[in-house]
Parts: C-alpha cells; structure tokens; sequence
C-alpha cells in the first residue's frame, strides 16, 4: 500500500504544480488578485506534498522493501541506516525526486518573502519554478518512478507501478544490490546534495530575471532581490565541486582529484556562468552597464543547470560515472531547448529596454576588466562545452566518433586561468570609470617586484619549469597584491579611526562583506593554484612488489613493508585487507601509515584506500595495490608524492569561508539604497564599497 | 572612435581563444573505436592515439603484481546507443559480447594498478595505441559496470 500512497501524493503534486503555473499566469492576464494567491499557495502546498512522497520513499529505503525496484537497486540489508537514507540522492530515480524536493524548499522560502515592492514579478515567478518543477515532477511520475515494484507474472519478474494482470503477485527479492561502495564515503554522501543544492538554487535568480524581461521592470531590482541567492547556489555548487576533488583523491585511488570527465565538466560549466554573472553583475549595480549581458549570463547558467542532470542523467556521454541509458534523455534536451528559446526571445524582445546608462571610456577601468574576466570565463566555457559535444559533432560530421582526453582540457584551460589570475591581481586596484597604465602601475609596482623576486629565487632553488615558474610569478602577484589592499585599508582605517590594528581589520572587513569577501576568495584561488601546479607539474610515482622489511625510495621518502591483515567484517558485509609500512623521510622514522583495500560483497566490488600523510610541502600518497594471498608476505605498493597538494584543500576551506563571509546576511538587501538615488551622506559609503 | 578599440581587443581575444580551442583539439584529439573498427583499419591503426572500448572477458583477466602489468581481451561491442538499446540495454550488450565466441577479440597491456572495476562483463574504455604485434597498449583505462545501476530484473532464484 504504502508504494502506491508515495506514488499517488507524487501525482498530487505534479498536478498541484501544473495548476499553480496555469493559475499565474490566468491570474496575471486576467488582473484577478485573488487568483494570483490561489496559485501562490498552491505553490506552497507543493512542499510538503513532496515531503511526505519522500518520507515514505526513505521510509521504504530504511526497511529494506525489494519489492520496491528502486530500493532492490540502491540498498542492501548489510547497509547501515544513514547509508540507506542517502540512497535518496545516490540512485537515478530518487535523485530526480530530490532535485524536485529542493526546488520546493527553495520556492517555497521565496514564495515567503515580503512581496509588496515587487507584488509584479510574483506571478512570473511562480510561472518559472512551476513550470521547472512540473518537468522534473512528469519525468519522475511518468519515466523514473522511484515507487515502481516487481510483479511476479507467469513466473516472469517485470517491474510496474500497478498489478500488471490480475494473477500478479507481488515478488521480494531476498536482498538488495547496495549502493555502489564509491558512493558509500563521507565526502560522497555531500557531494551530490551539494551540487543539487547549488543547481536548483540557481533556479531563483533565473526566475526573478525571466520576470524582470516579461513585466518591462528591467532595472536591477531583480539582482538586488537574488544577489544573495546567486552567491549560497555558487556557494553549494563550489563546494560540491571541491568535495568531489577530495573525495576522488581519498577514494578513487589515482592520486589525482579532477579528471576532465564530462560528468564533471557537466557540474563546471554552470559553475564558469555563475561566477562570471557574479562578477558582471557588480558592473549592473554599480554603472548601470552590462544589463544584456547579465540576462544571457543567467540564462546560460540556468540552461547548463539542467543540461548539466542531463548530462549526468543520460549516459550519452562515456564517462567514468556510470549511470543508466535512460529514457529520460530527449526529454530534458527537449526541455533545455524550449526554455531556452524561450528565455531568449524574451530577451530579444526586451533588449531596448536594458540599454547601458553609461558607456565604457577605458580599457583598463575596472567595468572593462571586469568584462574581460567574463570574457575569459565564457572562453573556458566554450572550452568545456566543445570538449563535451566534439565527439557527437564529429560522428555527426564524418561518421568517426573522435574524443579529446585531459591533455586538450589542459592545453586549452591554461592559458585563460593564467589570464584570469593575472586579473585577480589587477582588476581591484584598477578605478571604476578610468585607470591608466600609471595609476595602476602606482598601485601594482611594489607586487610585481616581488612576485619577480619570489620567481627568481624559486628558478634558483626550486624548479626551472616555465609553466610553473609562470604559475606561480602570478600566484605572488595575487597574493601580494591583494593582502596589500587589505594593509592599505586598514593602515587608513587605523589613522583615521585611531583604531588598533586587529580592530581597524575586522570593521574594514564587516563594513565591506562583500569586497573582502571577494578578496579572500581572490587569496583562496591563488593558494588553490599552488596545490593544482604541484601537483600537476611535480607529482612523482613509484611502483614496486615488497617482501616483509623491504622498502621502496621516492624523492626523499623512504617506505618499508610492515605487515598486512586480511579479515571480514560481519553485519557489515566488507572483506578488509589493511597493510602497514613504516615511512622515513631522509632516514628520519615519521611513522606508520595504513593503505587498505575493502571488498564489498554485495556489489562484488573493491575500494583502494590510501595510505596519506600531509604535510604544507608535499603529500605521500600510498595506495596498496596487490597482496599474495597465502603467505602475505609479499605485497605491491603503487607510491605518489604530490607536492603541495594541500594548498588546493587549505584554498578551498579558505575559499568557503570567504563566500561565506560574503554572503552572509547583514541587513536586507532591499534597504541598501539604489544606485540612482545616491546621496552626498551615502556616496562615500558606496565608493568605498 | 573608443568603441572600436574595445572591439578589436574584442575580436583579438576570439581569435586567441579560436585558436587555442582548434590546436588543443587537434593535438589531442583521439579516435574512439570499437573492436570491429579497429580491425577495420588494420596498418592504419598503429601509433595513433585511440580510444577503444569493449566487453572485458573474465578469464582472460591476468596480473602480474611483480611489474603490474595488466593483460586481458575484450571482445567486441557496438558504439552506437540506439543498437544498444534495441539489444536491451548495455548490460544484456555485454553479456552477449563476452558470451560469443565469434566476436572480434583484442588482447588489452596495461601497466599500473588492477582497477576496482575490472571485472568479467564490464566496459571497458581505453586509452592507448595499438602495436604492430596487435596488441593495445593501454595509457588510461575505464571501466562501466552497469550491471549496478541498470534496471535489471532480480534473479528468481535469489528468492
């Protein structure tokens, strides 16, 4: 019974939705209030009606129900119950019911809002989230229904959401297939609610922005109303990216964290969007410039955000993430498509009415740079986004299925993040409005000197390699540049305050959320480099089959082959092998480490752990690879050492602190006054801002 | 006057990027095949970067821990999702491959670490060239195992 109760709310809300969009926009045309309410609260209901199919879905995840195909296919009774629950978002089907979960919540939280100041935009709001909801609801409803069961018929098994013919009965496997054990890590069960929560957020911005082009009200309320919900979804989105990087650097075994894998590149492209609509979207509010542009950014990213679950989604991509041929597929290209079309003839039509208010006079003013950072974030997009689609053009153009691997990715890439570090390190000191070479070369000259200093003694002590020599002359010049704008603004903070130094720092920073914000991120960007250059340029691999005592040497490590136990676990269902070697550095003993290999029986499958011991310099990464069974004697280590690797891990925590700080509510968004009624008490404020 | 600054620093930047895109994808573009197009090719096919997928069989699955080399065979499965479809699904695909003793085979080195996923069945993707002795010399290897999330039908004999 309980199956058919979660299908049958599911239906509920796909037709409750479909009536909230339809009554909108019946309201809207028909200037009836009330109607527009109807549709509102109709909205509302949408949440928990998808709460209640997804309790039951977890409720039956939890129990081990097998009659049900999607827990038979995602859980297994050896899992624990945490596990079980995050098979919600770990399979296909209840993936999609999560994505359309998180819509609800996010919907509905904007559906809460004060809506006096901008009563206009709320019915064409309501339209676009309906209208993105309802297609994620028909697809769950009508093509990946989590609540489908197994029909005994005949003696044939067939899956089906009702009793296919009256002498069905219904079939109960003993046990499930279990989640894939890659997914069953912590940084797994984060990962992909995170990038969710990322995806679906971006739908709100893009809700307000369509709004904004149907009512005529084009000025820049409505990335006043989203400014902070296009920084928590870039916020969600960049963390789910950088807990996929750790978690293929703890799991996946390959002493790596990024593979250029469609299916990541999928979860980047959006990633690439939001962050040049971050950027630009500052030029809108400040000068009045750039409205077009912004429209298109957010588009896109919409645009991507569900091309992106498609990707994922469809399996049309070969891709190390191994998902499912579904038919769902042309659906969300036919889905991607109309609204893009859509969005785009509303932009077209609108267009006149998003004229800039100011032109750009200089090539070095910030507004100008400003759009050349876009200009290069677009570029890497267009990069990705050939990569990904090369192999369907090429079939389609001459019958041979070409594909481009990481070394185009990287070729193609490192320019255009070297272009955009160089403006990391410039574009802040450069003037809205106007800056010459000299006010900025005033400003930069100290750096430069620096970074040329640090790159210098670096060729001398360190590497000769240009890239990296190149790498991180910029890497210097941001950093410096940047910390030095902090010292420079609290140097006049504290004259003109007579604060101390700790206090005149921290209430410059609280004053300014959003530019300190944003140079934290431009610091934790830069430190990020460090670890992706040491590890991509320096990393270095040893290899090699050990009897117990003897040791392998990579750079100044020394590793020796302990000992190694194999044993099972029971109630977990997991064989573990665990092998332990002793490491020294330069004939110094430093300690243990442990690399292991876990066998998952239900998925008959193994999971490589590594063996890590971090350090600011360098990473020794030890996998275990192969074990003689008998004796276990001998055993086989593959060995990496990553240099500086855990600067790309310190950068990312810095740089969720930074987003953080810069998105963290202070005051409504709505009380910061609008840019054209600037007055003499507020225009210094604002031009310190 | 001002304007046409902007766009020839514009157009200069897209040419730039044009560029990039078109050597990068040049330098590294590589030929995915299947096992029958790769006998297809025959002499054409030895040193060029390609990408080759297949079926792995099981039992032909050796490792060398000593020197981590890696041998296996693959046998030959369609590239083309709608065939894959119409088979039913690239589980049964596969299991036709591996279980069809007339289908193309190629013997598949790889030297580095037996992957978790390696297994009989499984899809296998590579990177690599094929040597004048027939063999693929493997650079990077993929697998799918799609047994794990394809909407199979369990067993009855499980129950």
């Amino acid at each position: 019974m309980l199956p058919e109760f979660g299908f049958g709310v599911l239906l509920v809300s796909f037709i409750v939705t479909i009536y909230s969009g339809v009554a909108a926009v019946y309201g809207v045309t028909n200037r009836s209030a009330a109607l527009v309410e109807s549709a509102r609260r109709a909205q509302l209901l949408t949440f928990p009606l998808i709460t209640i199919s997804s309790i039951v879905l977890i409720y039956l995840l939890v129990n081990n129900r097998f009659d049900v195909a999607f827990v038979y296919e995602v859980t297994s009774k050896s899992m624990p119950t945490y596990l079980k629950v995050t098979a919600w978002w770990g399979g296909q089907a209840g993936s999609l019911l999560f994505w359309s979960w998180l819509l609800a919540v996010f919907t509905s939280a904007i559906t809460l809002r004060k809506w006096d100041r901008d009563i206009e935009f709320l019915p064409w709001v309501i339209v676009v989230s309906a209208v993105t909801l309802a297609f994620f609801l028909g697809m769950i409803v009508f093509y990946e229904n989590p609540f489908t069961r197994f029909w005994l018929v005949n003696g044939n098994v067939t899956p089906s959401m009702f009793s296919p013919s009256a002498v069905a009965t219904v079939f109960s496997p003993q046990d499930g297939r279990g989640l894939n054990p890659l997914l069953r890590h912590p940084g797994m069960i984060i990962h992909p609610p995170m990038l969710y929560l990322g995806f679906v957020a971006y739908v709100v911005p893009f809700a307000f922005a369509i709004a904004a082009l149907i009512t005529g009200r084009t000025d820049d309320r409505w990335t006043r109303i989203t400014r902070r919900w296009s920084l928590w979804a870039w916020l969600f989105l960049s963390f789910g990216l950088v807990l996929g990087g750790r978690w293929a650097y703890d799991v996946l075994g390959w002493g790596g964290y990024w593979g250029w894998d469609p299916v990541e590149i999928a979860a980047f492209m959006p990633w690439l969007t939001g962050t040049a609509f971050l950027h630009s979207v500052m030029i809108q509010e400040k000068r009045g410039m750039l409205k077009q542009w912004n429209m298109i950014l957010i588009i896109l990213t919409y645009a991507l955000v569900i091309f992106g679950t498609f990707l994922t989604r469809s399996g049309v991509l070969s891709s190390v993430h191994s998902f499912a041929n579904s038919p769902i597929g042309p659906f969300f290209m036919g889905f991607v498509t109309l609204t893009l079309v859509a969005s785009i003839a509303l932009l077209i039509w609108r267009w006149p009415l998003l004229q800039s208010e100011t032109e750009m006079k200089s090539m070095l003013s910030r507004e100008a740079l400003f759009l050349l950072n876009n200009l290069l974030f677009i570029s890497i997009l267009v990069v990705c986004f050939w990569g990904v689609i090369y192999p369907l053009i090429s079939e389609l153009a001459t019958g041979q299925k070409v594909t481009v691997g990481p070394p185009y990715y990287e070729r193609a890439t490192g320019p255009l993040f070297a272009g955009l570090l160089f403006l990391m390190a410039i574009a802040p000191l450069s003037a809205w409005g106007h800056s010459t070479i000299q006010t900025l070369g005033r400003a930069l000259w100290k750096s430069f000197a620096l970074a040329a200093v640090v790159t210098i003694l670096l060729t001398f002590t360190y590497t000769q390699n240009i890239y990296a020599l190149i790498g991180f002359f910029l890497v210097t010049l941001v950093l410096s540049a940047t910390l030095h704008e902090f010292w420079r603004g609290t140097r006049a903070r504290q004259k003109a305050q007579k604060e101390n130094f700790f206090t005149a720092l921290t209430s410059l920073m609280g004053r300014n959320r959003r530019r300190y914000g944003g140079y934290i991120i431009h610091i934790s960007m830069a430190l990020m480099a460090i670890g992706i250059l040491g590890i991509e340029i320096f990393q270095k691999e040893t290899q090699g089959t050990l009897s117990q005592g003897e040791s392998l040497n990579i750079a100044q490590y020394t590793v020796t082959y302990r000992e190694l136990a194999s044993w099972e676990s029971p109630g977990e269902g997991v064989n573990y092998t665990r092998s332990v070697v002793d490491i020294y550095e330069n004939g110094i003993y430093l300690g243990q480490l442990a690399p292991r290999i876990d066998y998952y029986y239900d998925a008959q499958q193994n999971m490589t752990i590594p063996g890590q011991r971090s350090t600011f310099r360098d990473d020794l990464y030890i996998l275990l690879i192969d074990w003689q069974p008998v004796s276990t004697i001998g055993a086989t280590f593959k060995i990496y050492v990553n240099p500086l690797v855990n600067w790309l891990w310190i950068g990312s925590l810095l740089f969720l602190f930074g987003i953080i700080f810069a998105a963290w509510p202070d005051k409504d968004p709505a009380d910061v006054p609008a840019r054209r009624k600037v007055t003499r008490d507020n225009r210094q404020a604002s031009a310190a801002d | 006057m001002k304007m046409n600054k902007f766009l020839v620093g514009f157009f200069l930047i897209m040419a730039a990027v044009v560029y990039l895109i078109a050597s990068s994808t040049q330098a590294s573009a590589e030929y995915f095949l299947t096992v029958d197009e790769l006998k297809e090719k025959g002499d054409d096919a030895y040193d060029k970067s390609l990408r080759l997928s297949g079926a792995v069989l099981g039992d032909t699955i050796q490792y060398d821990p000593q020197t981590l080399t890696l041998t296996f065979e693959i046998a030959h499965v369609t590239g083309d999702n709608k065939e894959i479809e119409q088979q039913g699904g690239l589980a049964e695909v596969l299991y036709q491959a591996v279980n069809d003793p007339t289908r193309q085979r190629v013997t598949v080195v790889y030297i580095g670490p037996k992957p978790d996923l390696l297994r009989n069945e499984a899809q296998a993707i590579m990177t690599g060239k094929l040597g004048e002795d027939g063999i693929f010399y493997a650079e990077e290897l993929l697998l799918k195992c799609p047994t794990r999330y394809e909407e199979a039908v369990p067993d009855q004999a499980d129950s």
